[in-house]
């Protein structure tokens, strides 16, 4: 498929912002004071508004983006825009009270909490619901989307904290068990990409055009001489290229050096600017893994080309 | 709304079939659906740089062709048209945010609303066939209509009413009518051809269907062998062909 920079700037970012969210709303450590408080929330919202504006600039008529609303029975694009917009009306309320009153209300929060895990799920749902992208449809595509959203939440909540305790651990413990078990999950993504084909449905060229009945077949020409629509956004073949590197830019920036970072971090010297630097690396690993999930993404029309 | 309808009784299932057998892959569907679709239902069919080195452009139905090599016979061509099957379990329909994509409960038809497209893509994604296209000037998706604007249309002669695929292919391998009546023209031609969905295993259920090419005659005649030891009869070049053989 055809790796959209918007998409994946929005998968990645919104996903950070509502890991964000859903640790704000636990009661997870976050800064004391005015000024940190005030940084907390709008990195969070800034996050997660940012990652959903993106998401429409990939759209042709992004003008008519709020029809979006409405057909969350079915779609779950559409679910994922409402509970978006949810979770960001939910996370104002609370942000006002934090902010103006001192106050995290636990009833807010849960529930901000429970928006947030659901906004990243129909995200990843997008993508999972698709029959014709065997690769995308299974449960490991959620579970990567919100391992990965909760571990770039913990490191973001543990740069913001200055690596608040919980459970007598400092976050930066707990971000890099999360990475971790992200990365496991992704391993196991990655695996089981690398053999699923079209196996899922057993289509083949022969059920495509039905002639699989009668022998062995294969395209003899294409229906036009020119690239089209369905050629450079399904049958994408660039952004697999350089696939071997950007996984090792992934693992190394996504996963490696956030977590040498992050033990260092543990340590207490210099905790803040460790976990910021690790921040960055995650996303931008996170980046590098999110253009793989789509450019390595083989589908269905594949088989007519 | 981008539910898919309650199956009423006795609503039609209008569709095309679509005879392999017959398609001479001649690109006139492909160049009339073109030209109707340009001038008929929402925004003209662009293309992008037509006259350039790099020509692209909205199709609603494209042939494809493809080669196939029984076990036991020589390879064959077979031309394969393809557009919109106008699936009862339309994937592309409920994935629809905005409910710009539906399907008609009347006669089946999948169309596109375009003023409530926001052209992201999503549905095409879901078409396991390539049926959908998103227009390059108008940034919105684009598919089969059935050609809904000719088959109602009490403007144009009664004959015309078919879809401009249909009325224009010369082999008259297309096929238009209501596939959900077992008494209907094409219905009678899926069941004595063996009419087939395309990729069922997508649990699309498609209104349209193929019918396979026949099988072809199996060849007797002798094969090249003999032509690769000439032997001269008669004559001066036979005594030429005996001559040298002793040698």
């Amino acid at each position: 498929m055809h790796p959209a920079v918007s998409v994946i700037f929005f998968t990645v970012t919104s996903g950070a912002g509502f890991g964000l969210m859903f640790l704000m709303g636990l009661g997870w450590p976050m800064p004391e004071g005015g000024a940190g408080v005030f940084i907390a929330l709008a990195l969070a919202g800034l996050l997660a508004v940012a990652g959903l504006m993106s998401s429409t600039f990939h759209l042709g008529h992004p003008e008519r983006a709020w029809r979006a609303f409405s057909q969350w029975r079915s779609s779950w694009l559409s679910r994922e825009g409402v509970l978006a917009v949810f979770t960001l009306l939910v996370f104002g309320a609370y942000a006002f009270l934090w902010f103006f009153f001192g106050l995290r209300s636990n009833a807010l929060g849960i529930v901000m909490s429970i928006a947030s895990v659901a906004t990243v799920f129909a995200t990843a749902m997008i993508y999972a619901q698709l029959k014709t992208i065997p690769m995308w449809q299974t449960w490991l595509t959620p579970a990567c989307y919100l391992a990965f959203s909760l571990a770039l939440g913990l490191v973001l909540a543990g740069m913001l904290s200055g690596n608040g305790l919980v459970g007598g651990l400092p976050t930066a413990l707990w971000a890099s068990v999360a990475i971790v078990a992200a990365w496991a999950l992704k391993m196991m993504w990655w695996n089981r990409a690398g053999s699923i084909g079209f196996s899922t449905t057993g289509s083949s060229v022969g059920s495509a055009t039905g002639l699989g009945k009668i022998g062995h077949v294969k395209l003899f020409e294409r229906p036009h001489t020119g690239e089209n629509y369905l050629t450079r956004e399904m049958v994408h073949q660039i952004g697999r290229k350089h696939a071997n590197k950007l996984r090792l830019i992934a693992v190394g920036l996504g996963a490696v050096m956030p977590v040498l970072l992050m033990l260092a971090a543990a340590g207490g010297v210099l905790s803040t600017l460790l976990l910021a630097v690790a921040s960055i690396s995650l996303l931008v690993g996170l980046f590098a893994e999110r253009w793989l999930f789509f450019a390595e993404a083989k589908h269905a029309v594949f088989l007519y080309y | 709304m981008t539910m898919l309808p309650e199956r009423q009784p006795g609503a039609k299932a209008l569709g095309l079939v679509i005879d392999l057998d017959t398609c001479v892959g001649c690109h006139a569907c492909v160049v009339n659906c073109k030209e109707w679709n340009t001038a008929g239902y929402g925004a003209p069919l662009s293309d992008t740089d037509p006259y350039g080195d790099d020509p692209s452009g909205a199709w609603l139905n494209r042939v494809h062709s493809f080669e196939v090599t029984p076990a036991d016979a020589p390879a064959q061509i077979v031309h394969f048209p393809k557009s919109c099957l106008h699936c009862e379990d339309a994937p592309c329909v409920t994935v629809c945010p905005t409910g710009a994509s539906y399907k008609r409960a009347e006669d089946g038809i999948v169309l596109v609303d375009e003023d409530m497209c926001i052209g992201c893509g999503l549905c095409a994604w879901a078409c396991p066939y390539g049926a959908r296209e998103i227009d390059p000037v108008e940034q919105v998706m684009k598919k089969c209509t059935l050609c809904v604007d000719r088959i109602y249309n009490d403007n144009i002669p009664e004959e015309d009413r078919v879809p401009a695929c249909v009325k224009t292919c010369p082999a008259e391998a297309r096929h238009f009518g209501d596939l959900a009546d077992p008494e209907s023209d094409v219905s009678k031609l899926v069941a004595e051809r063996g009419g087939m969905d395309l990729m069922p295993e997508q649990g699309t259920k498609p209104v349209n269907k193929y019918l396979p090419p026949r099988p072809k005659a199996t060849q007797t005649a002798p094969s090249i062998a003999p032509l690769a030891e000439p032997k001269a009869e008669g004559g001066v070049l036979g005594w030429l062909d005996r001559a040298l053989d002793r040698l």
